[in-house]
């Protein structure tokens, strides 16, 4: 269990003052100027070398991210994007950052700036956090106007804003390029890679998109030295993280731990064990929405971080960790999750546009068994027509749930299909 | 030059191609729906899907730039799978209602289907519908069909400059429309059309006439402005059924304007099918001999001075020629080409052309635009200004009427007086003229169609010489002046102006009603005030009953741009030939024979009874004839008459876009337009009840 010295996170549930002089008591804001003036390169190694994967879902290094910024001035300027479009279902870690800790965000942001060449950065928060939005504000404006960012930051010479946007509340502009567009002001939808944002971002500028929780574990990082870092979780899978354990749990709670957690010891010590014990599990989904969901057999072993589950053919995701016990209809809430894509679909390319809503007409006859056998495979042969095909992962993650589903509970689809025969029989006859 | 490799072939491609371009050069077909040459990339369909070597995940070609050593397979049962998947996607919600849909027989969703698509469906769910949309009189929408490649947004945005289309809702639900059910405010829109692959999107005056197979195609060149669009003329039996453009990147790449497409109804109205002759004020059907002798009954003792010619604005080369030479043996020399007055002289070819060439706007850097609305009087040539307008770098100055051009301009002024600021050098705009390396000027009618035209003329060529628009050493010439008429370059060419002594249009107009003109020819000429004629005695050669054929005392029957074979030289003096598509109507004739006829009939025989005959005549005297598709550079010399320029502002002579000669006069659908568009029912949107 990650010990209260190794917490980036102290004040993860506001219950101590979450205002700048509250946020300066926890080792905020500190030695800032003299991390600026280690120079960006000395902060993209050290990010680099800590192994901070980007905590957004797809895990790809911060500091290789950054370093794919260009050195030289282009006469462009550069931008810092924070995605706070916490949209993936079961998630609920960055909301806590912009409300308990805004400050690590924007002391993070301003860092990652510095690294980057970033003067602004935007933090695009989704349209329901007005709450969270109002406390981040605040808090950059209390930033401001001590003078820790602005035209001259922390007295480092390095001028960097901090502009909090609200979006609407689409899922789809949670997705970096999606979210580009919405900034921007146009329709949520994702854009074709290559270019990618690094190149051609924000109005066509040079542009990073990090997660709030990535940018929020910046400062302590560089303060406490990317070794420490490094010496947390297992190799490649370094560091702490946010959980988010919701469902059938006895406390459903966000807690930061320790990366490379086992699943079992993450839900037994921080959520009060599955409801009914852990005998009475039937499954998790490990990681948000999109990833496949594991059955108790391998949840019995399982370690929460990017390679162990990437091992098992789910993902660590969002580090969401969604529990079903046993009274779970486990088809049933896969159609509401293959629901929820086709309805935040953005509709722009094919594979996606028209295999979501297939997906879930056929997930709704699968819940009543109302379906022959061979569709079992129809509907994995779909989702792997949509999965890789798409502009953006919105596509696999529509498809990943319900391929989960027919490798782990094929025998439950079958049982209910039969059901519905033998059901359909008895009224006939 | 990145080198990469197709299917196990080396093939070098020039920088900036995209993998699907390169596949294409090494002589791979790939699928596709949204990618088009001449449109931004999409990249949505996700048809073009091919793999990469050391890419996880098949790539949309479309959009991947072709790279030095990238190794592209596009017939992996992988790539077949995933192309395999797409069009299954794309036909779930598709109605597959191909029997009753007009794009049936040219429909990419059909052919690819049957390419690359399965043989039966496995979607067992309800079909998606999405009420149709009003687009106005032109487009018929049936928006179930739609694959939301959003081909017809990107066309309406990028080159028609009017983003009045859009994809609105999400996923499943997305829908492509004008948001507010309003007609689309493009002359360009009939090309949404051609752009559509599928049946969302056809023509509305074409619904359930034709199957495509069932048509005659016709290479052939448009009349209705004179930039000369290339068309492929699609015919039934008698009937035109349809007009569609033809790709030439020279002129109008592969877009027409809606009065080329769409005015072809008017090809079936108020034809002049037969002979007449007018007797106790009444015209009465006649034989051709009949009418060949009442014009020879008239023109018997009268003076070669009293009879005069005029040409019309849609008058073919040979019609022209011809006619020409009835007039110069009847010892005629007042003949006009210039039916609007407009100052243009003969003597220097590049006086009245169009001498940067369409394609040659591309290479200009400023632009100053006189008297003209380029947006009304050739809309094509107005998308290419709007191409070089989004390719950056390229002020454009306007003096004339402000009106909405689909491109941002600075509107200098409104009359003459700001020309010659321009010209005094006291104008800003002068100075960026100056500055850039390949400046142009257009000078529209609007400016030279009035009384002081010559000296519009004049101030025009010294602002060109000053600012160094003509530079003949770099083959630049920036002078251009933008005609109207189909037949009027060519016209001018063929020296169809007034002969020494001979009057011009005004003139003869002036003498017919003081009876010193006692016969008129009106060659296709409706675009006169036929009641300045007097009592002079009409002679009517023409394909449809408009002004000139209810003024006249004899009518020939002559045969539209569809019916005959016609050269025409377009506005950049590109001669052009038009074929004919279907014979002419009744016992109308093609122009150039009955003008022939009727030089036998007088007794002065032209000397050519065959059109190779006539054409190799032509060519003789005019040697501009025989480089047929060819802008031949014409030399710079001295024009205009230097004398005091008016105030009247300039004014467009196109009131109406939709109706500016016979034949669009004649269509139904140009009528809708007008009402739609002009007449300003269109105010009314979606929400008005």
């Amino acid at each position: 269990m990650l010990g209260d010295s190794d917490r980036i996170f102290n004040n993860l549930y506001g219950f101590k003052d979450t205002s700048l002089t509250g946020a300066r008591a926890l080792g905020d804001w500190d030695g800032t100027r003299e991390l600026i003036a280690k120079g960006r390169e000395w902060i993209i190694e050290e990010v680099k070398s800590s192994g901070l994967r980007g905590r957004g879902g797809a895990g790809f290094g911060a500091g290789l991210k950054w370093s794919f910024m260009p050195k030289e001035p282009s006469g462009r300027p550069h931008y810092l994007v924070i995605n706070a479009d916490e949209g993936e279902p079961g998630t609920c870690k960055d909301r806590e950052i912009m409300r308990s800790e805004p400050h690590k965000l924007i002391e993070g942001a301003l860092l990652a700036g510095a690294a980057m060449g970033a003067n602004t950065a935007y933090c695009y928060i989704r349209g329901e956090f007005r709450r969270e939005a109002e406390a981040l504000e605040r808090a950059a404006d209390e930033a401001r106007e001590a003078g820790l960012i602005g035209a001259d930051a922390c007295g480092s010479g390095f001028a960097f804003d901090f502009v909090v946007h609200l979006g609407a509340g689409a899922y789809i502009c949670g997705e970096e390029t999606g979210l580009l567009e919405s900034l921007e002001g146009k329709k949520g939808t994702p854009r074709l890679k290559p270019p990618f944002p690094a190149a051609a971002g924000l109005y066509g500028c040079p542009t990073t998109v990090n997660n709030v929780e990535t940018i929020a574990a910046v400062p302590t990082i560089l303060k406490r030295g990317a070794d420490w870092f490094a010496s947390l979780g297992r190799p490649n899978n370094t560091g702490t993280k946010l959980f988010c354990i919701s469902g059938h749990v006895n406390d459903p709670c966000t807690v930061e731990e320790e990366m490379s957690i086992p699943l079992r010891e993450l839900i037994e010590t921080h959520a009060g064990g599955v409801r009914g014990g852990w005998d009475n599990l039937l499954a998790v989904i490990p990681g948000g929405s999109s990833v496949p969901l594991l059955p108790k057999s391998i949840c019995d072993t399982v370690l929460m971080d990017f390679d162990s589950l990437q091992a098992v053919k789910s993902g660590l995701g969002t580090a969401a960790v969604m529990v079903m016990d046993k009274s779970t209809d486990i088809v049933r809430a896969i159609a509401r999750l293959s629901k929820f894509y086709m309805h935040e679909s953005c509709g722009q390319c094919t594979p996606c546009r028209e295999g979501t809503g297939w997906m879930w007409r056929m997930m709704e006859r699968f819940v009543v068994g109302n379906v022959s056998e061979e569709e079992i495979d129809l509907l994995d042969e779909v989702s792997r027509q949509i999965e890789g095909h798409t502009i953006c992962a919105l596509g696999d993650a529509a498809a990943w749930p319900v391929q989960g589903l027919i490798r782990h509970f094929r025998p439950e689809l079958e049982r209910r299909i039969e059901e519905y025969r033998a059901h359909a029989a008895t009224r006939a006859a | 030059m990145p080198k990469l490799t197709v299917n196990g072939r080396e093939i070098e491609v020039e920088q900036g191609l995209t993998v699907l371009q390169a596949c294409e050069q090494a002589g791979v077909e790939i699928p596709r729906f949204c990618y088009h040459e001449r449109l931004s990339i999409a990249g949505n369909c996700r048809m073009c899907l091919v793999a990469m070597e050391r890419s996880p995940k098949p790539i949309a070609s479309c959009a991947m730039p072709a790279a030095d050593g990238m190794v592209i397979h596009t017939d992996t049962p992988e790539v077949q799978k995933a192309r395999k998947g797409v069009m299954e996607f794309l036909l779930i919600n598709h109605p597959l209602d191909c029997p009753i849909c007009d794009q049936g027989g040219e429909c990419d969703l059909q052919d690819q289907a049957m390419g690359y698509g399965p043989d039966h469906s496995r979607f067992h769910e309800n079909k998606r519908a999405v009420p149709e949309k009003y687009m106005g009189p032109l487009i018929k929408t049936f928006m179930t069909r739609c694959i939301h490649c959003t081909r017809c947004i990107r066309f309406a945005t990028e080159v028609a400059g009017v983003p009045e289309l859009g994809a609105t809702g999400r996923g499943e639900h997305v829908e492509v429309g004008t948001y507010v059910g309003k007609a689309l405010s493009s002359e360009l829109s009939g090309n949404l059309i051609d752009l559509c692959p599928v049946g969302a999107l056809t023509s509305a005056p074409y619904a359930f006439h034709a199957r495509s197979w069932e048509l005659r195609k016709t290479e052939s060149v448009d009349v209705m402005d004179a930039v000369g669009s290339n068309i492929r003329v699609d015919a039934r039996g008698l009937e035109v059924l349809r007009v569609l453009p033809r790709t030439n990147d020279e002129v109008n790449e592969e877009w027409i304007s809606d009065k080329t497409r769409f005015a072809c109804d008017g090809l079936r109205r108020q034809r002049l099918d037969r002979p007449y002759v007018r007797c106790d004020g009444k015209l009465h059907p006649a034989t051709w001999s009949e009418a060949f002798a009442a014009i020879a009954d008239r023109l018997r003792g009268v003076d070669g001075v009293r009879v005069a010619a005029l040409a019309g604005d849609s008058a073919d080369a040979e019609s022209m020629f011809a006619l020409k030479g009835l007039m110069a043996s009847l010892g005629s020399p007042n003949r006009d080409c210039r039916q609007d007055g407009a100052k243009l002289e003969a003597g220097v070819r590049a006086s009245y052309l169009f001498n940067t060439t369409i394609a040659g706007i591309e290479r200009a850097d400023a632009c100053l635009l006189i008297g003209t609305n380029p947006r009304r009087e050739a809309t094509v040539l107005n998308a290419r200004l709007r191409k070089r307008h989004l390719a950056g770098g390229f002020p454009i100055g306007l003096i004339g009427e402000a009106a909405d051009l689909t491109y941002a301009y600075q509107h200098l002024g409104a009359g003459p007086e700001t020309l010659a600021e321009l010209v005094a050098g006291r104008h800003p705009f002068a100075d960026t003229l100056d500055k850039a390396e390949t400046p142009m000027l257009i000078l529209g009618m609007g400016a030279l169609a009035r009384a002081d035209g010559a000296a519009v003329l004049f101030a025009a060529r010294r602002l060109a010489e000053q600012c160094g628009l003509v530079d003949p050493d770099h083959a630049w010439n920036g002078f251009n002046v933008l005609q109207m008429a189909a037949a009027r370059v060519g016209g001018l060419d063929l020296g169809f102006v007034p002969a020494d002594g001979g009057r011009d249009t005004e003139a003869i107009l002036d003498g017919a009603g003081k009876g010193e003109i006692e016969v008129v020819y009106l060659l296709g000429a409706d675009e006169i005030d036929t009641g300045r004629l007097g009592e002079a005695f009409v002679i009517y050669q023409g394909h449809h009953g408009d002004a000139g054929a209810m003024r006249a005392d004899v009518v020939l029957p002559g045969g539209a741009y569809t019916e005959k074979h016609g050269t025409y030289v377009n506005t950049e003096g590109r001669p052009q030939i038009g074929r004919p598509a279907v014979s002419p109507p009744g016992d109308a004739r093609e122009d150039w024979t009955i003008i022939r006829a009727l030089s036998a009939a007088l007794g002065c025989a032209l000397p050519f009874d065959e059109l190779a005959s006539l054409r190799a005549a032509i060519e003789e005297a005019h040697p501009v004839f025989a480089r047929i598709d060819e802008a031949t550079p014409a030399n710079w010399a001295a024009f205009g008459r230097d004398a005091e320029t008016g105030v009247d502002p300039f004014a467009s002579p196109v009131a109406n876009y939709y109706m500016t000669d016979p034949i669009s006069r004649a269509s139904a659908t140009m009528a809708q337009c007008t009402a739609t568009f002009v007449s300003g029912a269109d105010t009314k949107t979606g929400t008005h009840g």
